[in-house]
């Protein structure tokens, strides 16, 4: 069992308690809150994990090397800022994408730009987006974030 | 017939990934085999942590008043207000597009400009329910250092907004609501959880 399992079995264990000993209804609601969360998004996580799966085997860990590791510059960053940009992932299934593409041969810094423009920049809700906030909010909110991902990534790299 | 196929048509993609496992086992087709080895880790790695997270993140649901952290979020609530939304926003989960509805709520509630953008920042990178599978996946100094450099970005980026958008009339607008009935606001919009 890995240690990410022992954190959060016994984090769980622990608030479940405490919440049990507090107010016994209110920590049943709790359970039946999350549990409706997870199974919401167990099925579109259990279908990215076949694509994951697939892919781990389809691509070579060479190609990932070439395009989005070490030696791939800036070319990669801007590969990573666009295709998260643009793609429409929700955030819960991107993670075991970018844990595959990290095993593969990425570097932190371009998986981190990947992963910050996916959930903070969004080229296909923009309509949406205008919608609420109207057009130049909008198309400015998601500029600023596109070069904030940016600088994430490269902070990222530095630091791991 | 119609409402059966609609039924199962989400599970379409596990069907076909189902049938081409068995296939590739009976026929001893090797690359097959090892999707599915892949598969079967991920799936293990997901079931050992993921279904906890879940009972954290409910748990916080109920005991956390969000109704209460909403009315501090004004024009003057300064740095407590901006902890506060960016508390409101970790304890929300969903995609970036189910924020939109709770700016609405929250602008009409009197959030300031800064703290709604804010709150979008937050929202889209800091939610628990994510920090904690991405914990799971990247581990805990990658989830920490994202989250460390990417809250003062936001929080400048609230402020770049908030100048940007001063003198225009700026008003977060609810779509789904016809503006001859605004006594109809739906508070409550579905996305917000």
């Amino acid at each position: 069992m890995s240690s990410n399992a022992i954190i959060f079995i016994s984090l769980a264990a622990v608030l479940s308690a405490v919440s049990f000993f507090l107010d016994r209804d209110k920590t049943v609601a709790g359970f039946k809150k999350g549990w409706q969360m997870f199974r919401k998004m167990l099925l579109p996580l259990l279908n990215i994990l076949i694509i994951v799966s697939v892919a781990l085997y389809a691509i070579p860990p060479s190609a990932i090397d070439e395009y989005l590791g070490a030696g791939s510059g800036i070319g990669g960053f801007f590969v990573a800022a666009v295709v998260g940009s643009i793609a429409f992932i929700p955030p819960f299934i991107s993670y075991p994408i970018a844990s595959g593409l990290l095993q593969q041969g990425a570097t932190y810094a371009v998986v981190a730009t990947f992963m910050t423009t996916l959930i903070m920049v969004g080229i296909v809700t923009l309509p949406l987006e205008i919608q609420y906030l109207g057009r130049r909010a909008a198309i400015a909110r998601n500029v600023l974030n596109f070069f904030a991902a940016i600088i994430v990534g490269l902070a990222i790299g530095v630091v791991l | 017939m119609k409402t059966l196929a609609k039924k199962y048509q989400p599970y379409i993609w596990l069907a076909a990934f189902g049938v081409a496992t068995i296939v590739s086992f009976s026929l001893g087709f090797d690359p097959g085999k090892t999707v599915f080895t892949n598969f079967r880790v991920s799936v293990f790695e997901l079931l050992s942590f993921v279904p906890f997270i879940f009972i954290i993140v409910g748990l916080f649901d109920v005991w956390v008043p969000k109704e209460k952290i909403q009315k501090h979020l004004g024009k003057d609530s300064g740095v407590k207000g901006m902890f506060l939304v960016v508390l409101l926003a970790m304890l929300q989960a969903g995609p970036l597009y189910g924020a939109f509805p709770v700016a609405y709520v929250l602008h009409k509630k009197g959030t300031s400009v800064r703290n709604i953008f804010i709150y979008l920042g937050a929202f889209s990178s800091m939610k628990i329910p994510m920090l904690g599978i991405e914990i799971g996946y990247l581990g805990v100094e990658f989830t920490l250092a994202r989250t460390l450099i990417s809250l003062p970005l936001f929080i400048a980026i609230g402020l770049l907004m908030e100048r940007y958008l001063k003198g225009t009339e700026f008003e977060v607008m609810n779509p789904g609501e016809k503006p001859s009935a605004p006594a109809q606001a739906n508070l409550q919009p579905a996305g917000g959880k």
